[in-house]
């Protein structure tokens, strides 16, 4: 059914902010974000652009695949917001790497690889397509607000790639959304100077409400792990890795004692990178595929859950 | 075993807290947990109660929590 991940790939700012730094201008310490987050530096954005960090990681991943930009048959990036509205970010993604193929945008927020990886499928599958390249992009530091400390410690920016050929590698895929009707987890936009317009949009950076996003991002890692594990016939025991969307150690620890997995099964870098939200996850894979901790055949789960509200999860045999 | 029994038993478990030191008064606060863990335990008192509990700012002692949980067994 389906791809095989041929390559990985990925890229993020040189500047590196550190709790301590962040201290400096805001009421937190080292380890008041250590503690409550796992999180010890990011990456964030200074002269680059999302598009570059994009760039960059499809180009390494395509290295990484042996596949030229010209043999691509579609460009699919999931991000929040690319650098305008339009071109989007795939399009301008597509100019630099000099391909020719279809491309658009796919925004599910922090679940948008997941996502992607299954709108890959269906082009794949369908015969639409035979090679894909899948870029998830965030610049979450111009989500955020960066006097709110509760909220803008936890975020940093990066791209993560992959090249997907038609194969046999997907074994099971999950997406769920539930139109989230509480508010917990907003990013407001530009709202224009219309000057007829009438209505109060929310503030242009992210609010969350963080205790029932723990509890949401818990119970559906949990949900959607097992689902898949069952779709495909698998045990916990079975997998090599699960790649979670990197958002909080706690809620990582909090998903794993209930699923029963070791520590060594779940990956993280979420201490390097904060939350990346879409590119969390294939920033880490690139990470595993580079340093030779994967070999042809692990087996992999990737969860994610965020705003929208969203969530995916799916089992790959790599 | 009473309601408060179990919900300080599982406190104690999951946060690697002696039992005997919980009780009905006690806060979050006082047992040193911030506000993630008290969104972990509430997660694991609805496994074991098979209760749903709404998160609110009123929950602030482990008394309340059981009063909570029993309210809605009956």
């Amino acid at each position: 059914m389906s791809f095989t991940i041929l390559g990985t790939g990925s890229a993020h700012p040189k500047y590196v902010l550190t709790n301590d730094k962040l201290s400096e201008f805001l009421d937190t310490s080292d380890e008041w974000i250590t503690t409550r987050t796992g999180i010890k530096t990011r990456y964030i954005s200074t002269d680059e652009t999302l598009c570059g960090l994009a760039t960059s990681a499809s180009r390494h991943a395509l290295e990484a695949a042996g596949v030229g930009a010209g043999e691509l048959d579609l460009i699919l990036v999931s991000t929040l917001q690319g650098d305008c509205l339009t071109p989007s970010l795939s399009c301008m993604l597509q100019r630099e790497l000099g391909a020719q193929c279809p491309a658009f945008d796919i925004n599910a927020a922090c679940s948008g690889f997941l996502y992607a990886l299954q709108t890959a499928a269906a082009f794949l599958d369908s015969g639409r397509a035979e090679t894909v390249l899948v870029c998830a992009a965030e610049m979450m530091s111009k989500q955020v607000d960066w006097t709110d400390r509760a909220t803008c410690v936890l975020f940093g920016d990066g791209a993560g790639s992959v090249v997907l050929k038609k194969g046999s590698g997907l074994r099971a895929m999950r997406l769920t959304a539930r139109g989230d009707d509480r508010d917990l987890l907003v990013i407001g936009s530009h709202s224009g100077n219309n000057p007829f317009a009438q209505v109060q949009y929310p503030a242009p950076w992210l609010s969350m409400a963080g205790g029932e996003v723990f509890r949401f991002a818990v119970t559906s890692m949990v949900h959607d792990i097992r689902t898949v594990l069952e779709q495909s016939g698998l045990t916990a025991k079975e997998i090599k890795y699960v790649v979670p969307h990197q958002a909080n150690l706690r809620i990582l620890k909090a998903a794993a004692e209930r699923l029963k997995l070791d520590e060594g099964q779940v990956v993280t870098g979420l201490e390097r990178y904060g939350n990346t939200s879409s590119a969390s996850i294939p920033l880490v894979l690139d990470e595993l595929a580079r340093d030779g901790r994967l070999s042809r055949g692990d087996i992999l789960v990737f969860s994610a859950f965020g705003g929208g509200l969203t969530t995916g999860a799916c089992v790959i045999e790599y | 075993m009473t309601t408060l029994e179990k919900v300080s038993a599982i406190i104690a478990e999951a946060k690697d807290l002696d039992a005997q030191d919980i009780t009905a008064e006690s806060t979050f606060e006082d047992l040193g947990l911030d506000s993630l863990d008290t969104v972990d335990l509430i997660m694991n008192f609805e496994d074991e109660f098979g209760v749903t509990l709404e998160m609110s700012e009123d929950l602030k002692t482990v008394g309340d929590v059981v009063e909570l949980i029993d309210s809605l067994r009956e």
